[in-house]
C-alpha cells in the first residue's frame, strides 16, 4: 500500500477507511450518485489533498471544499484598501505572509512593498504592538485576518494597545465568522450537501454550539474534526454514519482540544472588541450578512477605517472578480478547480489570478500541488 | 496562520501583560497566555499548549503536541510557522 509510510498508523488508517466503505454501500452511495461531504476549513483541504483522501476513500464519496480560507476569501476590494493604506506616507503596514500575494485590482501587497511601501511580515499583531512602541512617529497599522482562530489576538492586541494609551496603533479589521457562509451554502438551492467537516481550530475557541443550527434547522450532520489524517477518515466515517442512522447532530471527533463551550477568555475578547457588521464581502461568495465583525465604538480609535476613512466608513462598495477566474463556482463547489479554464494556464501558485491559488489552504493550490500528480492507489 | 504550532510554556516574562516564554521546536519566542490562564499566572510554566500567532490559544498535553508537530511537518505547515515567527522577529529590527 503507497499509502502506508503516510500514516502515522496504517493500520487504524485502513480500518477506518474499510469502515468508510462499508456505510458508503450500506446507503448506497456511488461515483455517479455520491454522498457530498464538505470540509469547512481551508487547513483540512490542505490535509485531504496532501495525504490523498479524496482517492484513497470510497468513490461514493465527494468533498466539497469549503470556504475556511481566510486569503482565499480575501475580496479584491480589501485588498486594494490595504495597499491604499500601505501607500500613505508615514505609515507601516503590518500582515501576515500569507496575505502578501493575493491579487488586488491594482496589485498585491508584495508589488507594494516592491514599489516602496514600508510593508512588514510579521508573525503575529504582538509584533506590530512592538512595532508601534518603538516607532512612536509613525501610524502602524496591522491587517486583522483571518477567522474565529485569529480574531482572539487581535481583540487582545487591541485591549493592551487602549491600556497602554497607543495612539499610533490600529487595526485595518477583515475579521470574519464560519457560521453564516455556511448558512448562506445551506439556503443555495443548488447547493446539494448531505453533511460537513467542522473545523477544528475554529471551534476551539468558539466551541461547538454555533453549528446546532445546521443539525437542527438544516437537517444537516456536522462533526467537528482534527487535521491529522486520521482525525480526517473518523470524521468522514462519523457523518456517513449519521446519514446511514437517519441523524443530524453535532459531533466532536477533536474533543481533546475544543472544549464544547470554547474558550471564554477567547469569546469575551471578542465579544468585547468587536460586534457584528450588517454584511461582509467574500471573494467568490458575494455579500453576506452578518458574516463580518467591526471594531466597537469604544476601540475606535483603534479603528484604521475610521482613522484614514476608507473600506465600510465611505459607503458602496462594487464586487469585482480578475476576469477569466471562476474562484466563485469552485467556491460553491459548482466546479472543480480544473475546470477553470485559467488553472494552471493564467493560474499558478507563483502568478495566481484568483485567490483560491495563492494559500496552500486554497482548493485551487491543492489541486496543482498534490491533484493529478499524486499516483495513489485507489481504495478497493 | 490558522493551524497554529505546539510549544511549551518556559517561564512568564511579563505578568502585567499576561506575556510568557514559549519553546517552539527548539525556537524561543515570547507570547500571550491569557487564554490558557485559569488559575494562577505561574501555573502556566511548564505546560503544553497551541500557539497561533503568537497566542497560546488551549493547552495540550504532551503527547497531543507531538502528534500535532508531526503532522505540521507533514503538512509543511511547521516550517511555514517558524519561518512565519523569523520573518516576525526581523520586521522589528527594520
Ligand atoms: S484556477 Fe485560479 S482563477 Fe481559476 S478558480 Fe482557481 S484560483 Fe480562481
Amino acid at each position: 500500500m503507497k499509502y502506508a509510510d503516510e500514516f502515522r498508523d496504517p493500520i487504524a488508517a485502513r480500518a477506518a477507511l474499510d469502515a468508510i466503505a462499508r456505510v458508503c454501500d450500506q446507503i448506497g452511495a456511488t461515483a455517479e450518485n455520491p454522498v457530498r461531504i464538505m470540509e469547512i476549513c481551508g487547513g483540512h483541504t490542505h490535509a485531504i489533498f496532501r495525504y490523498g483522501l479524496d482517492k484513497l476513500t470510497h468513490p461514493g464519496i465527494e468533498f466539497i471544499h469549503g470556504p475556511g480560507c481566510p486569503v482565499c476569501v480575501l475580496p479584491m476590494s480589501r485588498v486594494d484598501e490595504c495597499v491604499q493604506l500601505a501607500e500613505q506616507p508615514n505609515v507601516i503596514f503590518t500582515t501576515f505572509g500569507d496575505a502578501m500575494r493575493v491579487p488586488g485590482t491594482r496589485k498585491s501587497l508584495l508589488q507594494a512593498k516592491a514599489d516602496g511601501a514600508d510593508i512588514r511580515m510579521v508573525y503575529s499583531p504582538l509584533d506590530a504592538l512592538e512595532l508601534a512602541r518603538r516607532n512612536p512617529d509613525k501610524e502602524v497599522i496591522f491587517f486583522g485576518l483571518g477567522f474565529e482562530t485569529t480574531t482572539p489576538s487581535t481583540a487582545l492586541s487591541i485591549q493592551q494597545a487602549s491600556r497602554e494609551d497607543l495612539t499610533n496603533f490600529t487595526v485595518f479589521c477583515n475579521h470574519i465568522t464560519v457560521p453564516p457562509p455556511i448558512k448562506a451554502l445551506l439556503d443555495d438551492p443548488f447547493m446539494k450537501l448531505d453533511g460537513f467537516v467542522g473545523p477544528g481550530h475554529v471551534s476551539m475557541v468558539i466551541g461547538t454550539h454555533p453549528y446546532d443550527f445546521i443539525a437542527d434547522d438544516y437537517g444537516k450532520p456536522i462533526v467537528v474534526a482534527g487535521f491529522e489524517p486520521l482525525d480526517l477518515l473518523q470524521s468522514v466515517l462519523m457523518v456517513l454514519e449519521q446519514i446511514r442512522d437517519g441523524k443530524a447532530v453535532v459531533q466532536n471527533q477533536y474533543a481533546r482540544v475544543v472544549p464544547e463551550h470554547g474558550n471564554p477568555v477567547s469569546i469575551a475578547a471578542i465579544n468585547v472588541v468587536y460586534e457584528q457588521r450588517p454584511s461582509f464581502e467574500w471573494r467568490g461568495l458575494g455579500e453576506i450578512d452578518h458574516s463580518g465583525l467591526r471594531i466597537r465604538e469604544q476601540y475606535k480609535a483603534f479603528d484604521a477605517e475610521e482613522k484614514f476613512g476608507i473600506g465600510y466608513a465611505t459607503g458602496t462598495r462594487s464586487v469585482q472578480e480578475p476576469e477569466g477566474c471562476e474562484c466563485g463556482a469552485v467556491m460553491t463547489g459548482r466546479m472543480k478547480p480544473t475546470q477553470c479554464p485559467m488553472f494552471g494556464k493564467g493560474c499558478t501558485p507563483e502568478m495566481p489570478l484568483g485567490a483560491l491559488m495563492v494559500s496552500s489552504e486554497g482548493a485551487c493550490a491543492a489541486y496543482y500541488q498534490y491533484g493529478g500528480a499524486r499516483a495513489v492507489e485507489p481504495a478497493e | 496562520m490558522c493551524l497554529g504550532i505546539p510549544g511549551q510554556i518556559t517561564a512568564i516574562t511579563d505578568p502585567t501583560r499576561m506575556m510568557a516564554m514559549a519553546e517552539v521546536s527548539g525556537v524561543r519566542r515570547e507570547v500571550n497566555v491569557a487564554p490558557i490562564v485559569t488559575g494562577a499566572l505561574e501555573d502556566v510554566i511548564g505546560k503544553w499548549a497551541l500557539i497561533h500567532v503568537g497566542f497560546a490559544m488551549a493547552e495540550i498535553d504532551e503527547d497531543e503536541a507531538e502528534k500535532t508537530l508531526e503532522a505540521l511537518r507533514h503538512l509543511g505547515e511547521a516550517q511555514e510557522e517558524l519561518e512565519a515567527m523569523a520573518a516576525g522577529a526581523a520586521a522589528l529590527e527594520v
